[in-house]
């Protein structure tokens, strides 16, 4: 049997149906590749290995007996760290919540325990998803497997580098301003961030909460359509959850691959491209379009001119979103609590405050303070909502000329770790064309378009479609992931370059990765 | 307005409560500033004909039934605290001594 650790988690749950293996041996491949390779990568805070071979072992047993099985049951997967995990340390990437352990399970943690599949662990992430390169984890950077100097992207870069590793066939991202479109990019992954109130945010840490949504994150097209099939649906704790039924995206994913895209209308975003973007990234994604052409879509141009504020807009929506959800870290129900003998609350607060937080948690929480502060509210939070009425139009207007949107997913292909980490304006330009679709809680995938020719590197080509039309990212994107392979002879993670493997293959173990 | 002296990020980080060094005024109040100055653009863009949206995909209030139904136990919901007493949170003293 081929590398167990390269199959698609398609390939993975028809091995494992028809007997060809067992959950324990595909749980254990990915564990002794996490043990091989995460010192490098750096892509788990934690690693569950125990639990994770007991849940593979109760699923091979059911399967021996002949018992019906959810069609992903005994295919591991990571889990972001910012999903609540019952006895799993659970930290959101921040040392205020080191060690905590929560006594819950978010409804999608319980949604992948229930369809039987294996947590390899939790992975890591920019402390409460405020990042685009991992560097401001509380725990240390995760690096991009393509090239061990640079960054995998962020929030979700534990997630993405898992999947490009060969650590993880399948993952859980979260994304409020790109976290998972923008890692799976310069990572040559696939990610979506589905409809605003398609997935449960029950048990997610909270960042800001009108922009937030989790997702799946894979390999391929296909098999990001089948976890997103696990995770999606109503749920009665989260009062933001669409009651409605989930888009069909696996069905989708196999029309868009087998009977292509004839009467398919693409719009590509004039304001999303051109200056500023880098040049191997502008040519993958002319070639890009020149793929869907030929897959029978009609490619329209359309202008979105709102978009020029949606960054700035972003920015004051999420840290003044953030700086409310945060004041939940007050170091008396959860977390760490800084005490050097001061006399009141106010001042373990801000003592605990000052040490569990990290620098861009600390801006964003000022700013978003400063935001809302007496005499600045309708300067700020108020425009930036109307400013978020401008891009929804935008986006209203340009989808009554087009059934799906397209752009770079971002401007430049993946940076040096430790180029922008001091320089927070520029790390902000990184989201400028992922961003929009948080604004207008639109539906969003990323899946790679190729290499940069200029630096080797991944290039994301992104595909937005109206709100409950999650479906269309997945026919588009299947039929243009078929066009791509084809044209390449394979995928393009397989032509990643090999990482050096640690000798020391380890018993499974639960806890941190030692480095 | 859009710039943020040393003075107002101390002001802030009182209100947010979050303690702060001389080098972390220094340091924040120079990126805070570019960043307001970057952001301060939005109140330019829409008029007051632009209602504001507050949430992505309009809904009206969600309410589900007011049933009894089974939660955390005492033990673990205090089971992340760092110091607990009689099965109670425990909480520095909340006011000062000149109170």
């Amino acid at each position: 049997m081929a590398d167990l650790t390269r199959l698609s988690a398609r390939a993975l749950a028809d091995a494992l149906a028809s007997g060809e293996t067992t959950s324990v041996a595909v749980t254990q491949a990915a564990l002794d590749r996490i043990a091989a390779v995460d010192g490098a990568v750096h892509a788990f805070l934690y690693v569950n290995g125990v639990d994770a071979l007991e849940a593979a072992a109760s699923v091979d047993k059911d399967r021996a007996a002949g018992k019906n099985l959810p069609a992903l049951a005994g295919v591991p997967i990571a889990v972001k760290d910012v999903l609540v995990t019952k006895g799993l340390p659970t930290t959101a990437g921040s040392r205020i919540l080191e060690g905590w352990v929560p006594p819950y399970d978010a409804t999608v943690t319980r949604r992948i325990r229930d369809v039987r599949m294996p947590i390899l662990g939790k992975t890591n992430m920019d402390e409460f998803a405020m990042g685009s390169s991992t560097e401001h984890s509380g725990y240390g950077p995760t690096h991009n497997p393509w090239d061990l100097d640079r960054i995998p992207g962020g929030s979700g870069g534990g997630s993405a580098a898992s999947l490009a590793s060969w650590e993880a066939p399948l993952a859980i991202g979260s994304d409020t301003g790109g976290s998972i479109r923008q890692p799976a990019a310069v990572t040559g992954t696939v990610g979506v961030k589905p409809t605003y109130g398609g997935v449960s945010r029950y048990g997610v840490i909270a960042l800001a909460s009108s922009l937030d949504q989790l997702g799946p994150c894979a390999r391929t097209v296909e098999d990001t359509a089948l976890l997103h099939a696990v995770m999606a649906g109503h749920d009665p704790m989260d009062a933001t959850s669409l009651d409605e039924p989930v888009p069909p995206v696996v069905e989708a994913a196999r029309r868009g691959r087998e009977d292509g895209l004839a009467g398919v209308k693409v719009g590509v975003i004039t304001e999303l491209g051109g200056e500023g973007f880098q040049a191997g990234v502008s040519q993958r994604f002319a070639e890009a379009l020149d793929h869907l052409r030929s897959a029978g879509a009609e490619i329209v141009e359309v202008s979105c001119p709102s978009f020029a504020y949606a960054l700035a807009a972003y920015y004051v929506i999420l840290p003044s979103e953030a700086s409310s959800n945060l004041a939940k870290y007050d170091a008396v129900r959860f977390g760490l609590r800084v005490d050097d003998g001061d006399t009141t609350i106010e001042r373990v607060m801000a003592a605990t405050r000052a040490r569990g937080f990290g620098d861009e948690v600390k801006r964003r929480i000022i700013l978003g303070t400063y935001a809302l502060s007496a005499g600045y509210y309708d300067a700020y939070y108020g425009s930036a909502q109307k400013v978020r009425t401008l891009v929804q139009r935008d986006f209203a207007a340009a989808f009554a000329g087009a059934d799906v949107l397209v752009s770079p997913t971002c401007p430049t292909t993946a940076f040096k770790l430790g180029e922008q980490v001091d320089d927070p304006l520029t790390m902000y330009l990184n989201d400028v064309a992922t961003i929009p679709a948080n604004l207008a809680g639109i539906p969003g995938m990323s899946l790679p378009a190729g290499l940069a020719p200029e630096d080797g590197l991944p290039v994301g080509f992104q595909i937005l479609a109206p709100a409950r039309g999650d479906d269309r990212l997945y026919r588009v994107g299947a039929a243009l992931e078929a066009a791509l392979d084809a044209a390449r002879g394979g995928t393009l993670l397989a032509s990643a370059p090999e990482l050096a493997t640690s000798s020391k293959v380890t018993a499974p173990s639960r806890g941190p990765v030692s480095k | 307005m859009a710039t943020l002296d040393r003075s107002d990020v101390a002001r802030l980080a009182a209100l947010a409560r979050i303690d702060m060094t001389d080098d972390d005024l220094d340091r924040l109040s120079r990126q805070l500033s570019a960043i307001v100055e970057a952001v301060a653009q939005v109140a330019q863009v829409a008029g007051d004909d632009v209602p504001a949206t507050s949430h992505p995909i309009p809904m009206a209030n969600v309410y589900r039934p007011d049933e009894v139904r089974p939660s955390l136990s005492q033990a673990e919901a205090l089971s992340g605290a760092p110091v607990t007493e009689d099965g109670r949170f425990r909480v520095p003293q909340i006011l000062g001594e000149e109170a």
